[in-house]
Order: C-alpha cells, then sequence, then structure tokens
C-alpha cells in the first residue's frame, strides 16, 4: 500500500530518492558494504549449488537458473512488502537480504548467455521458450510475491 | 575450491552492484531505473567473454558464476518493473524489461563475438 508519506522507490537495491537509502552509504559505509557483500556471497553459493545439482546441456533449458530467478523474483517482493510496512525494517535488512542474497541469487547475465549458448547449439526454440518463460514468470512472481504478503499484512492488522 | 571462487567474486560483485547503481542515479535522476540496466549489460557482455574464452573452470566460477552473477540481478529488474507499472508508468515498465532483454542479449553476443576474434 502506497501512503502519500511513501517515498516513490523503483530500485530495491538503492533509490537514491529515499532518505534513509540515500545517507546510509555516509553513515554506515562498511557496515552497508559489508552486509551488501556477505549476503551476496551467501546468495551466490546457494544459486551455485543448485546450478550445480541440476546441470543442463548447451541446447537445453536451463531449469536451475529459472527456478533461482524465479523464487528469487519471489521472494523480493515478499521482503519489499515486509519492509514496507516495517517502515524500511533494520538499517541493515535491505543491504543484506534484498541487495545482497537475493541480488547474489538471481542472476541476469547467466539467463542472457544462456539464451545466446541455446541459440549457438542450433536450439531456437528452447532459447525462445527460457527467454519469455523467465521474463513472464520473474514478473508473475514479484507480483505474486508483493501482493499475497500485503494482503496478509493488512488482514492482520 | 570453486565455492571459494564463487564465494570471493560474489562478495565483489554484489557491493559493486550496489555503487555502480549509486554513481549511475547521481548522475541520471532515480525516475528510471538506468543503474540496474547498466550492470546487467556490462555482466552480460563480461560472462559471454568469458564464455567465449578457452578460460579455467577456477575463472569461470570465479568471474564467471561469482561476480558475474552477483553484479547482475533479475530480483531488482522484476521489482523495479512492478513499480513502475504500479505508479501508473507502464510504457517506462514495458521500456525497462525490453531495453534490459534486447541490451542484456546483445551484450552476451558481443561479449562471445569479441573473445571468438581475439582467439581467432
Amino acid at each position: 500500500m502506497t501512503g502519500p508519506a511513501e517515498p516513490p522507490r523503483i530500485d530495491p537495491d538503492v533509490d537514491l530518492r529515499v532518505p534513509g537509502d540515500r545517507g546510509e552509504l555516509t553513515a554506515h559505509p562498511a557496515a552497508v558494504l559489508g552486509a551488501v557483500s556477505a549476503g551476496g556471497l551467501l546468495g551466490a553459493l546457494a544459486r551455485a549449488g543448485l546450478q550445480a545439482a541440476f546441470p543442463h546441456p548447451p541446447d537445453g533449458f536451463p531449469w536451475a537458473t529459472f527456478g533461482v530467478n524465479l523464487s528469487g523474483c519471489l521472494l523480493i517482493g515478499v521482503l519489499m512488502a515486509v519492509l514496507g510496512r516495517a517502515g524500511g525494517g533494520r538499517p541493515l535488512a535491505r543491504p543484506f537480504l534484498g541487495v545482497g542474497v537475493l541480488g547474489g541469487y538471481t542472476t541476469f547475465s547467466t539467463y542472457a548467455v544462456d539464451v545466446h549458448r541455446a541459440l549457438l547449439a542450433g536450439a531456437p526454440a528452447t532459447a525462445l521458450a527460457y527467454l519469455a518463460a523467465t521474463l513472464v514468470g520473474a514478473l508473475l512472481a514479484v507480483w505474486a510475491g508483493d501482493a499475497t504478503t500485503d494482503r496478509l499484512l493488512w488482514s492482520r492488522r | 575450491m570453486t565455492a571459494l571462487l564463487v564465494a570471493l567474486g560474489a562478495a565483489v560483485g554484489a557491493p559493486l552492484r550496489y555503487l555502480t547503481d549509486r554513481a549511475v542515479q547521481a548522475r541520471l535522476g532515480s525516475a528510471f531505473p538506468w543503474g540496474t540496466l547498466t550492470v546487467n549489460v556490462a555482466g552480460s557482455l563480461l560472462l559471454g567473454l568469458v564464455t567465449g574464452l578457452p578460460t579455467d573452470p577456477a575463472v569461470g566460477a570465479l568471474v564467471g558464476t561469482g561476480f558475474c552473477g552477483a553484479l547482475t540481478t533479475w530480483s531488482t529488474l522484476s521489482y523495479e518493473t512492478l513499480r513502475l507499472a504500479r505508479g501508473g508508468r507502464r510504457l517506462a515498465a514495458l521500456l525497462n524489461v525490453t531495453a534490459s532483454l534486447a541490451a542484456g542479449l546483445a551484450a552476451a553476443t558481443a561479449g562471445y563475438a569479441l573473445a571468438r576474434a581475439l582467439t581467432g
């Protein structure tokens, strides 16, 4: 729910129009960068573990990265709704969980390169299906995470 | 060993995304998420390059899975798009995803082609 006092956040990593975001780096540079770094490390290890557990051939559908990206989008919707309701939450919650863990867990570069690899491997149908399914799935996931969390939080008021 | 390299790359990639995003917004403003677009395109270019080079698996873990993986993001991109659409800026939302996909795919392709040209 967007109240009149809520800043118009667009970017969950950092939005310089949000006063808390704008001042956090100068106020606590080591804590903020450390939290982002530590969270990113954990998120990336979870992603790498899933990718290693479910490998795919160059012409196959990258299920692991697909699942990682969709679940990460669902979770950022949940997280930002919870933090928004809590007035931003604890100072390091967004840097650690949002910028770090979920930013490090999801990946756009592997997505782009895997689409290209499927094309190179002579599997344009797989490339197109993966391209479109991630796009549609990611947007539906973030919307579902945000809307469901918002509804649950407001019904418990 | 692989996990350590992934961790090391991500520990640098994630804060670099945050710092790049801040720097880009300081120059271009925050109405459109140019910062995320920048890291996603740059990361796709670098990963395309690494994929095209005959590199050691250790380099792939450090630079590819770790650094590029943590530098780039789908969670941030999807949330921004949701916020733009929710704020009534449907065209900006559409532009955000289409520009990310088109530029990201072009960057990955260019990086790979460059690597192939360099190695002959």
